[in-house]
C-alpha cells in the first residue's frame, strides 16, 4: 500500500550522495496498550543526516528502534505502517527483521562494545555473526578501513587485541560505530550517540557523522540542539501530546527549524521555553 | 589528599557522631566479623581434619591398587577413584548441556510465561531428598531399562541431581548479561541464536563454568543414589552397563566398617574425594578459558 506523503516532509535529495533514501509512512508504535508514537510520516533523501529532536518520552527512540525492527524486540512492543528503506517496505510481511538490521546499523546511547572480544574482534563481530566466509587477510584488511572510516585506527592499531572495554567511552562510542559501519549498512540510527560522551570526544563522534555521510543515510536522535544544528540536512521535532502519544510535529530543513519554525511549539521548545 | 584533621571542637554538637551509636556500629560490625569467623572456621576445621586423618593412608598402592579383604594389608581405592571419575563424566555430559539449555530457554526465549513454573520445578527437583531420585532411577532403569546395576544408571540419577542447579545458576547469570549486548548483536543483523550462542554464552562464560563446577561437585560427593544405581564395585571397571565404584560408595563402606585400618583407609578416600572435586573444577576452568581464544 503506497501512502499519500505531505510535501511538507519531503526533504531535497544532496546531489551526489551514495546512501539509500527512506520514507516513513503513517508510522505508528505501541507498547502492550500503550500507543507511543502515532501517524510519523516524512522522507530522507539518501546520503544525508536527519536530527530528531524533542523532549524526553516524545517517543524519539521508538521511532529510530521502528526503522530497523528493533522497537519490536522489547517484549510486548508493535509497530504498523509503512518504513521503506531504498525499495524495500521492512514493514511487509515478507521482509526479515534480521535482513533489515543488515541494512540498517544501529549505535546505541551508551557504547556497548562486547566485552568479552577484542577490538579487533568487535569490528569482526558483525560479518562474524551473519556467517561471511572471509579469509583472514580480507578480515583483517575489513577491520584496518573500518577502524580508520571510525577514525579510530591510529589509537588502536597497537592494541587491537586488548579488549573493547579497556576503551575510553568515546573510542568505545567510535568502536561501536566501526562495528556497525563494518556491514556495510546503507543507513545508520544513532540514539543519542553522544549523551554518555564528554565534550571533546563529542566533537569527534560529529566530525565523524558529517564524514560519514558521504556514504550512508544518518538518523540522529539527540537531546542536544546545538548538536542537531551542527551535523544535520533535516530536523524532525516531535513532541508527545496530552494523550502521551508521540506526533512529528514539524520536519523541516535544520536551518528552517532553528531559524522560523513553523509551527509555534517547535519554536516553543527551541527557544528552552519547555522540554 | 592531605587533609588536615579538624579539632574536635570545630565540629557542632549536632554533627558529631553520637557515643551510644558508635558503639552500636562497633557491635553490629562485630558479630557480623564473628559469624564470618564462625563460617571459616568450621571449613578450616574440617579440612585440616580430614587432612591429617587421610595423609597417613595415602602410599602409590592407594591409588593404583583394588581394595584388599579384611586383614590383609594394602590395598586401595583405585576402581572407587575410577569409579567416580566415569560418573562425573556421565553426569556432567547429560546435565551441564540439558541444564544450559532449560536456562537459555527460559531467559532468551519465554521470559516470561514459562520462567516461573520453570524454576519452581527446578526448585522441587533440587528440593527432593538424593535417596529418593536413587529409588526413582533404580525402578526405571535398574529394574527397568538397564535390568542391573550400572553405571549409566549412576550417572543418570546423579544427572537429576545436577540439572536443576545448573539451570538455575545459568539462568540467574544470563540474566546478569546487559540487554545492551544483545540489542548491539541482533542490531548487527545477527539470528537470535547466533546472538545467543557468540554473545550471550561468552559474555556469561565466567558464571556457566561456576554453575557446571557447583553442579558437578555437588553430584561427585552423592552416596545415596549410587547405592541404589551405580550400587559400587571392587573391581576395576569403566563398563557403562555393569556395576562402577565410586569414592563415596567406598568411604561410607570402610567407615562403618569395625576394622581400625578401614577407618583410615576411610579417611584417606575422603581426602582423595576433596582433592579430586577440586581437581576437576579447576580442570573445567583451565578447559573453558582455552576454548574462547
Amino acid at each position: 500500500m503506497v501512502l499519500a506523503t505531505s510535501e511538507t516532509n519531503r526533504a531535497a535529495p544532496a546531489p551526489e550522495s551514495r546512501g539509500t533514501p527512506v520514507r516513513v509512512e503513517h508510522l505508528d508504535a505501541w507498547y502492550g496498550q500503550h500507543h507511543a508514537i502515532s501517524g510519523v510520516t516524512f522522507d530522507m533523501a539518501p546520503g544525508t543526516v536527519t536530527a530528531i529532536i524533542g523532549p524526553s518520552g516524545c517517543g524519539k527512540s521508538t521511532l529510530v528502534r521502528c526503522l530497523n525492527r528493533m522497537h519490536e524486540v522489547t517484549p510486548g512492543a508493535r509497530a504498523r505502517g509503512g518504513v521503506l528503506i531504498g525499495d524495500t517496505d521492512i514493514y511487509s510481511p515478507y521482509a526479515d527483521p534480521v535482513a533489515v538490521r543488515s541494512m540498517v546499523g544501529m549505535v546505541f546511547q551508551k557504547p556497548n562494545p562486547f566485552p568479552m572480544m577484542s577490538v579487533y574482534d568487535n569490528v569482526a563481530a558483525g560479518p562474524r555473526l551473519r556467517g561471511w566466509r572471509m579469509r583472514r587477510a580480507e578480515m583483517d584488511d575489513l577491520v584496518e578501513r573500518n577502524l580508520r572510516r571510525a577514525a579510530l585506527w591510529d589509537e588502536v592499531k597497537d592494541k587491537l587485541s586488548r579488549s573493547g572495554a579497556a576503551l575510553s567511552g568515546g573510542q568505545q562510542q567510535r568502536l561501536c560505530i566501526a562495528r556497525t559501519l563494518a556491514t556495510d549498512p546503507s543507513v545508520i540510527l544513532m540514539d543519542e550517540p553522544c549523551s554518555a560522551l564528554d565534550p571533546i570526544a563529542t566533537y569527534k563522534i560529529e566530525e565523524l557523522i558529517r564524514e560519514l555521510a558521504h556514504d550512508v543515510t544518518i538518523v540522529i536522535v539527540t537531546h542536544n540542539m546545538q548538536q542537531a544544528s551542527r551535523v544535520s540536512e533535516h530536523t524532525a521535532f516531535m513532541l508527545a501530546g496530552d494523550d502521551g502519544v508521540g506526533r512529528l510535529v514539524e520536519f523541516s530543513t535544520t536551518e528552517r527549524v532553528f531559524t522560523m519554525p513553523k509551527d509555534p511549539r517547535t519554536e516553543a521548545y527551541i527557544t528552552g521555553r519547555f522540554g | 589528599m592531605a587533609m588536615q584533621a579538624l579539632p574536635l571542637t570545630a565540629i557542632p554538637a549536632r554533627h558529631r557522631v553520637a557515643s551510644r551509636r558508635r558503639v552500636t556500629e562497633r557491635v553490629i560490625v562485630g558479630l557480623l566479623g564473628l559469624a564470618t569467623l564462625a563460617s571459616i572456621a568450621v571449613l578450616v576445621a574440617i579440612l585440616s581434619y580430614v587432612i591429617v586423618r587421610g595423609v597417613p593412608a595415602l602410599n602409590i598402592d592407594f591409588f593404583t591398587q583394588r581394595p584388599r579383604p579384611v586383614g590383609e594389608a594394602g590395598g586401595g581405592v583405585q576402581p572407587a577413584l575410577v569409579g567416580t571419575l566415569v560418573l562425573a563424566a556421565i553426569s556432567g555430559l547429560i546435565a551441564i548441556p540439558t541444564g544450559i539449555a532449560a536456562a537459555i530457554f527460559v531467559v532468551e526465549y519465554r521470559s516470561g510465561r514459562f520462567a516461573a513454573p520453570v524454576r519452581f520445578a527446578a526448585e522441587l527437583i533440587s528440593g527432593l531428598p538424593s535417596i529418593v531420585i536413587g529409588v526413582f532411577v533404580w525402578a526405571f532403569l535398574v529394574r527397568g531399562l538397564i535390568g542391573h546395576f550400572a553405571a549409566l544408571a549412576g550417572g543418570v540419577s546423579l544427572a537429576v541431581i545436577m540439572i536443576p542447579i545448573v539451570a538455575r545458576t545459568v539462568e540467574e547469570v544470563l540474566r546478569l548479561v546487559p540487554n545492551s549486548l544483545r540489542e548491539a548483536a541482533l542490531a548487527l543483523g545477527a539470528p537470535k541464536w547466533k546472538v545467543i550462542l557468540r554473545v550471550v554464552l561468552p559474555t556469561a562464560r565466567a558464571g556457566v563454568i561456576t554453575a557446571a563446577v557447583l553442579a558437578v561437585a555437588r553430584a561427585a560427593g552423592e552416596t545415596a543414589p549410587l547405592l541404589l544405581t551405580a550400587l559400587g564395585n571392587d573391581f576395576f571397571s569403566t563398563d557403562l552397563l555393569r556395576p562402577i565404584g565410586a569414592l563415596p560408595i567406598q568411604i561410607y563402606r570402610y567407615a562403618v566398617s569395625p576394622y581400625d585400618d578401614w577407618h583410615t583407609k576411610a579417611w584417606g578416600a575422603s581426602l582423595v574425594l576433596v582433592v579430586v572435586i577440586g581437581i576437576i573444577g579447576l580442570a573445567l576452568r583451565v578447559v573453558a578459558r582455552q576454548r574462547v581464544r
